[in-house]
């Protein structure tokens, strides 16, 4: 019999302490997969930060450090310049990436750094107990936002990705879901890509994928897989936001 | 080579390449910008550096976190505000156990403060600074050949102990030019980090982190973060001192405020009055033992800084009650004159009766 999938290689061996639904473990995956496929876990750093993701050097068989909040665009930074040879990523949440990381991510993105963020917007702090992220929809009860999100009092949900593909320094910036399988393919393009323009020396490159955090938001892995398609996709559509590929010049 | 005539906070530059500083990441702020602009000529270009103007000190301090994960040697500088705001990145590079050099040329505080100089910063880097159990290394220069000479020592004292270190300098040492000889050319080799991250070639991948929901791994992590510290404290005290043998009263200050005390301990001298320095290089680790050693002849200590009195807590503690502690400040970023500081010397000696004590004619 054909073998037609067994466990990516650099997943070390252990359970995920994630929750059942959670989209990390799927990102995790793909992430895995991705290096091992492009051979790159020999001159690969990754770089986290505080969220639920915080552990996922327990999972990723890679460098891995883990960066203070929000500062991950810029640990990465400093990396990439002292060790331009190395390729760095960044993993990082909504409440890191959009809320106290904003400067760093604007500022990393515009400067053009050689350094590619996977960026994981579940709509709300998961670790912490589920309180509202700048991602939070509109009417989306958390609880620091028990009646809903209000845009006279919270403003409105932040579109990173599309903030970020105005700067010039942005090659690649592309938007994803892990509710599908054929949208989980997509995503594992979209790193895929995000990883190459870095390799190619093009730019910054962003891959922003929608995650279900279903404990949060009080619903059940399946329900929550539906709502990113139902509600949250009207947001934050799908898609590919920026590709200069073909335009940018190499190092 | 041949003495030359530069601004301190270049001096720190020049000395930081020739130290093999690869990586300097800064963010404007006066009285430093000297430096940061100095590493935009001078490192910026050179091979295998990298120099950027970072959005934020923040962003500043966490890319000098990410450089030293790579291996790189790396420095960043900012003044007192700048500092507060470094304080995050600081922890973090001090739970990683990553070196990395940062300099504070401070001024006047609390708040944005003035910009002229001023030791008010003394707790904030003796006592870590940040949040969390830990210390970075702390050195005082006093001088623009001071500068020099610790900048490279501090570079060394960071990958040997793999620690933050702190140069505590001010706005007078940052701006004023003097005459310096650089003693050392950038080095051929630097020490190979055996931490560093670039990738798992040839070995298992590695971990830095500071996170963990297990207590009991923090508090092992503090315990090996304590006995690196009890490695430094017997190691690498350093300090200096100036007409102690037959004081009756020390002087203790730190920094430009010794430059200051000098030239009123030799006022004092002059007009007959048997007065000594104690200038600690080392802030933390902090002379302890030699303070008390100077107890055994000496009872009187004035504490002179610029500031409302903090490095004094510390002479307090190294006394423990074997002698009497007086200080006298000026905080703000107000700089006393040594003629000043010789009228506190001398209101002192005479109130204490210290002319005539140790002839027998003392009350």
């Amino acid at each position: 019999m054909d073998k037609v999938y067994s466990r990516p290689r650099l997943l070390k061996k252990t359970h995920f302490h994630y929750c059942a639904g959670c989209g990390h473990s799927i990102i995790h995956r793909l992430v895995a997969e991705v290096i091992d496929e492009m051979n790159l876990q020999d001159r690969i750093v990754g770089i986290n930060s505080a969220g639920c993701s915080v552990f996922a050097y327990n999972y990723l068989d890679i460098d891995m450090a883990e960066s203070a909040h929000g500062r991950g665009l810029a640990v990465a930074t400093g990396l990439k310049r002292a060790s331009p040879e190395t390729i760095v990523f960044t993993y990082q949440g909504d409440g890191d990436l959009a809320a106290i990381g904003t400067a760093e991510t604007i500022h990393a993105a515009n400067r053009g750094e050689r350094i590619t963020a996977i960026f994981i917007n579940n709509a709300v702090y998961g670790m912490t107990g589920g309180q509202m992220a700048p991602t939070t929809l509109l009417a989306q009860q958390t609880t620091t936002t028990p009646y809903g999100r209000d845009a006279r009092l919270e403003g409105y949900p932040i579109r990173v990705s599309e903030m970020l593909a105005l700067l010039k320094g942005v090659v690649y910036v592309e938007r994803t879901s892990v509710d599908s399988p054929a949208n989980i393919r997509k995503t594992k393009k979209a790193i895929r890509k995000a990883l190459q323009v870095q390799l190619d020396g093009l730019g910054f490159s962003m891959v922003e994928i929608l995650a279900a955090c279903p404990i949060n938001w009080k619903m059940d892995p399946l329900e929550s897989w539906q709502w990113i398609g139902k509600e949250m996709t009207k947001e934050f559509p799908l898609g590919v936001i920026k590709d200069i590929t073909g335009q940018a010049d190499a190092d | 080579m041949a003495k030359v005539l530069m601004d301190g906070n270049s001096v720190i530059g020049e000395a930081a390449i020739r130290a093999g500083c690869q990586c300097y990441f800064g963010y404007p702020i006066t009285p430093q910008n000297e430096l940061t602009e100095y590493m935009a000529t001078h490192l910026a270009r050179r091979k295998g550096c990298a120099f950027i103007q970072a959005e934020s000190e923040i962003a500043a301090i966490n890319m000098v976190f990410g450089a030293s994960l790579a291996g790189a040697r790396v420095m960043t500088s900012s003044s007192s505000p700048g500092m507060s705001l470094k304080q995050e990145g600081i922890s973090y590079l001090a739970s990683c156990e990553l070196p990395a050099v940062i300099v504070n040329m401070s001024r006047g505080g609390p708040g944005l403060g003035s910009i002229s100089a001023s030791q008010s910063d003394y707790f904030q880097a003796t006592r870590g600074g940040g949040h969390g159990d830990y210390r970075t290394i702390v050195l005082a220069p006093s001088s623009g050949q001071e500068l020099a000479d610790i900048t490279h020592r501090a570079f060394d004292l960071a990958d040997t102990y793999r620690i933050p270190v702190v140069i505590l300098g001010d706005g007078v040492l940052g701006q004023m030019m003097e005459p310096v000889e650089f003693k050392h050319e950038a080095p051929e080799e630097l020490p190979v980090r055996t931490n560093a991250l670039r990738g798992a070639k040839g070995r298992p991948s590695r971990i830095v982190k500071t996170c963990t929901s297990n207590p009991s791994e923090m508090e092992e992590l503090n315990w090996s973060l304590y006995r690196r510290y009890q490695l430094v404290r017997e190691e690498e005290i350093t300090y200096e001192t100036f007409l102690v043998e037959d004081a009756e009263l020390i002087v203790v200050a730190f920094g430009i405020a010794a430059r200051i005390a000098r030239g009123a301990i030799k006022n004092a001298r002059a007009n007959g009055l048997k007065v000594g320095l104690l200038q600690p290089i080392t802030l933390w680790p902090f002379p302890s033992g030699k303070v008390e050693e100077l107890a055994n002849r000496t009872k009187c200590f004035l504490v002179f800084e610029l500031n409302m009195g903090q490095m004094v807590e510390d002479v307090q503690l190294a006394l423990n009650g074997k002698g009497e502690v007086f200080f006298y400040g000026r905080p703000g970023g107000v700089i006393s004159t040594p003629s000043e500081v010789f009228r506190v010397i001398s209101r002192h000696y005479y109130q204490r009766g210290l002319k005539q004590e140790r002839n027998g004619q003392g009350i």
